[in-house]
C-alpha cells in the first residue's frame, strides 16, 4: 500500500505539473478554454444560437481535451522501464493503473470543470445550463479518464502511437459525449443517470484491460 | 540473510517465429554468480528477462526463492528529475535501509538524470539495484559504458553481495574477473 502511495504521488506531480518533454495539466485547459473562446467568432455572437449549442460544444472541447495528454499517461513510464520494476517487485499493474487514472482524472477532470464556469460564460449558457454541465463533467470524466488510460496503454510503444490513441480514443468516447450532451436537452435529465452508467462501466473495465495491455506488450 | 536460490529447469526461448535457445538450465545457491556469455543477439537479454518473470518461457520453468532485482538497459530513473529524488522514489517503495555500495554518486544527486553520461547512468542503475535490498541480482550487462575503475568496482560490489550469500546473474559479452564464477555459454543451447 505504501508502494501504491508513493507511485501515486509521483503520477500526480508529473501529470499536474509535467515534465520535459510530457507537459502538464494546463495545455488541456488552456484547449478546452480555447474552444470556448473561438466558437463564438466562429458561428457568430447570436446569443440564444451559442446558449442552445454550447454545451454541446462544451462536451467536445472535453473529450478533445482528455484525448490531448494520452501519449504520455503509460508509455513514458513503460520505454523507460518503470513498469518491469514495479512487476519484479510483485505491484500489480491494475494497482498502478487504477491509481493513474484517478491522477489522470485529477488533473484533467477536476481543472476542466474548475474552467466551466469561465467556457460557460463565453457561451452565454445560464446558471441552471452550467449546473447541469457541472454535474455531467463530474460524472463524466472520470470515464474518460478511464478510457484515456486504458487506451495509453493499449498504444504505448507503438509507433505513431499518439495519432492511433486519439482514433481509439474517440469512438469509446462517443457514449460519454452523447449521454453528457444529451442531459442537456429539455427532459434530458435521465441521460445523466446513463452518463455514470457508462462511466462506471469504463472506470470497471479499465484497470484490467490496460492492465493487461501493459503484460501483452512484453512479449 | 535468509538463504535464497534460483532455478531454471529447459528452458527455451521463442521470438517471434525464431527459437534463441533450449535446453538452458542452473542451480544456483546462496553466494554463487553466474555468468550468462554469449554474442550479441543469442538471447541473454530474453533470458535475463525470463528468469525476472517479465518473459514466458517457450518451454521449462524457473524456481526462485528470495527477492529479485533486475538492472538492465532502462534504468527507471525520471529523466527530468535529480539523481537524489529520483533514487529516494525507489527507496520508499523498496525501504531496504542504505545501500552498502554507492558507486560514487554523491557528487552527482542533484545533478538531472538526464545530463548524466552513459557510465554514470550505469551506475545509477546498480545503485537502484543495490539499495533495493533484493538477494538475487539480475545484470544485463553492467559493465557497458563503465571505465575500468568502476568496471572493477561494480565486480567488488558483486562480490560483497555474494559474501552476504546473495545470488548474482551476469549476462555480459566482456570476460570477468569474480571468484568461482560459473560460465553458461548460450552457443552451446542453440536448437
Amino acid at each position: 500500500m505504501r508502494a501504491l502511495w508513493t507511485i501515486f504521488r509521483r503520477d500526480l506531480t508529473l501529470l499536474l505539473f509535467g515534465a520535459p518533454g510530457r507537459g502538464g495539466a494546463l495545455l488541456p485547459l488552456l484547449f478546452f478554454l480555447a474552444v470556448a473562446m473561438l466558437y463564438p467568432f466562429a458561428v457568430g455572437p447570436d446569443a440564444k444560437l451559442l446558449a442552445r449549442t454550447g454545451a454541446g460544444v462544451i462536451w467536445v472541447a472535453a473529450l478533445l481535451a482528455a484525448i490531448l495528454p494520452l501519449d504520455r499517461l503509460v508509455e513514458p513510464d513503460l520505454e523507460a522501464g518503470f513498469f518491469d520494476q514495479w512487476a519484479l517487485r510483485g505491484i500489480a499493474e491494475e494497482g498502478v493503473l487504477s491509481l493513474r487514472i484517478l491522477a489522470h482524472w485529477l488533473s484533467f477532470g477536476v481543472p476542466l470543470m474548475l474552467a466551466a464556469p469561465l467556457s460557460a460564460g463565453l457561451l452565454n449558457l445560464d446558471g441552471a445550463q452550467l449546473w447541469t454541465v457541472e454535474v455531467g463533467l463530474l460524472l463524466g470524466t472520470p470515464g474518460l479518464a478511464a478510457i484515456g488510460v486504458t487506451i495509453a496503454a493499449l498504444t504505448a510503444g507503438l509507433r505513431a502511437g499518439a495519432a492511433l490513441g486519439g482514433l481509439l480514443a474517440i469512438p469509446l468516447a462517443v457514449p460519454l459525449l452523447i449521454f453528457g450532451a444529451g442531459s442537456l436537452q429539455p427532459g434530458g435529465e435521465s441521460g445523466l443517470l446513463l452518463l455514470a452508467a457508462s462511466s462506471l462501466a469504463a472506470l470497471a473495465i479499465a484497470p484490467f484491460a490496460a492492465g493487461g495491455a501493459i503484460r501483452a506488450g512484453r512479449e | 540473510m535468509q538463504p535464497c536460490c534460483l532455478a531454471a529447469y529447459d528452458l527455451a526461448c521463442r521470438r517471434g517465429d525464431r527459437l534463441l535457445f533450449k535446453g538452458v538450465g542452473f542451480e544456483l545457491a546462496g553466494g554463487e554468480a553466474l555468468h550468462l556469455a554469449g554474442p550479441n543477439g543469442i538471447g541473454k537479454s530474453s533470458l535475463m528477462r525470463i528468469l525476472a518473470g517479465l518473459l514466458r518461457p517457450y518451454a521449462g520453468h524457473v524456481e526462485h526463492d528470495g527477492t529479485l532485482a533486475l538492472a538492465d538497459e532502462r534504468p527507471a530513473l525520471d529523466p527530468h528529475r535529480p539523481l537524489g529524488e529520483a533514487l529516494a522514489f525507489w527507496r520508499a517503495i523498496d525501504r531496504a535501509g542504505e545501500a552498502r555500495a554507492d558507486f560514487g554518486l554523491e557528487d552527482l544527486l542533484d545533478v538531472p538524470v538526464r545530463f548524466l553520461s552513459t557510465g554514470q547512468r550505469k551506475r545509477a542503475a546498480l545503485a537502484r539495484l543495490a539499495a533495493s535490498g533484493a538477494r538475487i541480482w539480475l545484470l544485463d550487462e553492467p559493465l557497458n559504458g563503465l571505465d575500468a575503475h568502476w568496471g572493477a568496482s561494480t565486480q567488488a560490489a558483486i562480490e560483497a553481495h555474494r559474501a552476504l550469500g546473495g545470488i548474482a546473474v551476469i549476462a555480459s559479452h566482456q570476460p570477468l574477473q569474480l571468484q568461482k564464477l560459473r560460465t553458461l555459454s548460450l552457443l552451446e543451447h542453440l536448437p
